[in-house]
């Protein structure tokens, strides 16, 4: 009876001109207008504002005069040192994470437990991540490791090393992620053929599955670089610094420069935080706060983009062979 | 001839054996690494707690929600519910920080929702091929900017701005920040969701274009059923991530600890508390437990969200399998 009065009631709407229709066709595409405009907005705003203020002295000198004047060099060297430090960490763990998922996990209960864990770990606030590195990195680990090497207070204080070990932690996921999915588009019967031929399993993996996958692999580094690039709130209190007078940099045997890992460092995106947040003077320091967004932005937005343009590249390769 | 061969063949059971234990090995390597998130979620829950039990020592749970003290204004004893950390009666109520939390990821979730769900539709059902082959890395790259950036740009500029739209008292207030948040977790939200609906299987839309339902009819009496549990799954995930976002409400929502329902008012939120105080405690003071407790009730907010979101999009796949 109530179909009946439905049918009916569409019969008799469905000549006539659909608003609703016509009405949520305008809102979905408009919906879908807004990430664009957002981003357009937020990249457009930064250039505008912050291209003034990038010159040569203010890519390669140090902040001066109380912060207020000089460049953010420090910043970018201690961005990148961070940045390889972490990569240095995570990637080989997740790649052997990924591998162990896709390869021989199976998919019983461990496979769904490390999944969850998996997907879990890339949903914990990043502040916690701050704790964490606190917790355990700092106070943990490195109060013993101080305790059993006798290294007085080398190990258990904030500095670089735990800032890039919890950023690896933070990144984890994603080039876990990122490694399944590469690992997932080699075809099985590439595998079969090589257990055929007498290889064992890990013979397989290294000598025919992984080098496939190296495209996706490089994309998730990528992208995980980025990721910790622009992340704060884990490092805030593991490692960073407002102002040093010095880059974190230690001279092997006397000669050879190397980032010293034990050493605390300046960012950019914390010193966005800084500048924008608690200088002296939060108006007249714009100019540098635009820049060093800039900055900041150019480069995750730069190794975003390559990732992606990786991705669609390694993906229609890959396409071509499975078919 | 014949010892050579039987020579051959001992070299061959040696390596063999070789083999097999580097494989043993090599595999038992791959599980410690397999292993390492849950691992590392272990320890997060472990040190978050075992720091945060610690600020029970000095302090009583129900601290956590208010505490009498004296009012010279009122000269008597006064109720009071604040986070004040540094004081000469410290106080450290969690209602402040649960409603700055609150007050920003609500709206936050509301309007990346109705975004994302909207953008999610357009994305699936509606958007040309070559228009979705430009949407989706665009929102890759919404996804990729930095949360400090976003904080960065409302505090530097949209903030200024809504105030002068909706003439608030504060510069700074918890809708500042929850426009933030909402364009931080929108991308998830629109992935997660949009991979829901593409999920639906085309055989359902077809069979309610069969039946004469127009192409809307088919999307919310057809495609957005099919697909809710995705779509909630996106919702709580999203809810989860704007619960734990830092950076953009430490630097725009204004950092006030106040117990409040008022989405213009200046508000701080679990997050943004211990990204403003850790940094100047001393460890092993009840202050410095009193943030990890806010820690642990923050982290746990968050993994009961993932956790269910989780089971309903496992749910969903598992019915799609069939």
């Amino acid at each position: 009876m109530k179909n009946a009065l439905s049918l009916k009631f569409h019969g008799l709407t469905k000549r006539s001109f659909r608003w609703d229709e016509v009405l949520s066709d305008f809102l979905v595409r408009f919906f879908a207008l807004i990430p664009i405009a957002a981003l357009a907005f937020i990249m457009m705003k930064i250039i505008a504002k912050g291209s003034g203020a990038i010159t040569w002295e203010f890519l390669t000198q140090a902040p001066s005069q109380g912060m207020m004047h000089g460049g953010i060099f420090p910043c970018i060297f201690g961005t990148l040192a961070i940045t390889l430090l972490m990569i240095l960490m995570a990637l080989p763990l997740g790649v052997a994470a990924a591998i162990y998922l896709t390869e021989y996990a199976g998919k019983g209960l461990l496979f769904r437990v490390i999944r969850a864990a998996v997907n879990n770990l890339a949903g914990v606030p990043s502040i916690v991540f701050g704790l964490f590195g606190v917790g355990f990195f700092i106070l943990f680990v490195g109060r013993n490791l101080d305790a059993v090497l006798k290294t007085g207070m080398l190990f258990g204080q904030p500095c670089m090393l735990w800032a890039a070990a919890t950023l690896a932690v933070l990144v984890l996921p994603v080039i876990i992620v990122a490694t399944e999915e590469a690992l997932n588009t080699v075809p099985q019967s590439q595998r079969a053929a090589s257990l055929a031929l007498g290889a064992t399993k890990w013979q397989t993996i290294w000598n025919i599955v992984l080098p496939q996958a190296r495209g996706g692999i490089l994309t998730g580094a990528i992208l995980s670089i980025s990721r910790g690039a622009g992340e704060t709130a884990p490092i805030l209190f593991t490692g960073c610094a407002y102002f040093l007078p010095r880059l974190p940099v230690v001279n092997l045997f006397g000669f050879i420069p190397m980032i010293n890992p034990f050493d605390q460092f300046m960012e950019l995106s914390y010193h966005i935080f800084i500048m924008a947040t608690q200088s002296l003077d939060a108006v007249k320091t714009l100019p540098i706060q635009y820049g060093t967004t800039l900055v900041l932005i150019s480069l995750t937005f730069l190794l975003n983009l390559t990732a992606i343009l990786f991705r669609v590249h390694f993906r229609k390769k890959m396409g071509t062979v499975t078919v | 001839m014949r010892k050579e061969m039987l020579g051959s063949m001992e070299q061959h059971r040696l390596t063999k054996k070789k083999e097999v234990f580097s494989e043993w090995f090599i595999e038992k390597l791959l599980l410690m690494a397999g292993i390492s998130s849950t691992l590392i979620i272990a320890l997060i829950f472990l040190f978050l707690f075992k720091e945060a039990v610690q600020f029970f020592k000095t302090a009583g749970s129900f601290d956590l929600i208010g505490k009498w003290v004296y009012d010279d204004w009122e000269e008597r004893n006064v109720f009071k519910m604040m986070w004040q950390s540094i004081s000469e009666v410290p106080k450290y109520s969690l209602i402040p920080l649960f409603c700055g939390s609150f007050l920003v990821a609500f709206p936050a979730t509301i309007i990346a929702s109705v975004l994302g769900i909207g953008c999610a539709i357009y994305l699936s059902e509606l958007a040309p091929p070559k228009v979705r082959e430009m949407l989706k890395p665009t929102i890759e790259l919404l996804a990729g900017i930095p949360s400090v950036v976003i904080g960065f740009i409302m505090l530097a500029f949209l903030a200024t701005f809504i105030q002068d739209v909706f003439h608030t008292k504060f510069r700074l207030n918890a809708f500042v920040g929850a426009c933030g948040v909402a364009l931080a977790v929108l991308p998830i939200m629109i992935t997660i969701a949009e991979d829901a609906m593409r999920a639906v299987p085309k055989e359902l839309r077809d069979a309610s274009y069969a039946l004469g339902a127009t192409k809307w009819q088919t999307i919310w009496g057809t495609v957005v059923p099919a697909a809710v549990s995705g779509i909630s799954a996106a919702v709580i995930l999203g809810f989860g991530r704007a619960l734990g976002e830092t950076m953009i409400v430490l630097m725009a929502t204004g950092n006030a600890a106040l117990v409040t329902g008022n989405i213009f008012s200046s508000v701080r939120t679990m997050t943004a508390n211990i990204a403003a105080e850790l940094g100047s405690v001393a460890q092993g003071t009840e202050h410095y437990y009193a943030l990890f407790l806010v820690g642990a009730v923050l982290f746990t907010f968050t993994f009961t969200l993932n956790f269910i979101s989780e089971i309903i999009l496992n749910k969903m796949r598992q019915k799609l399998r069939m």
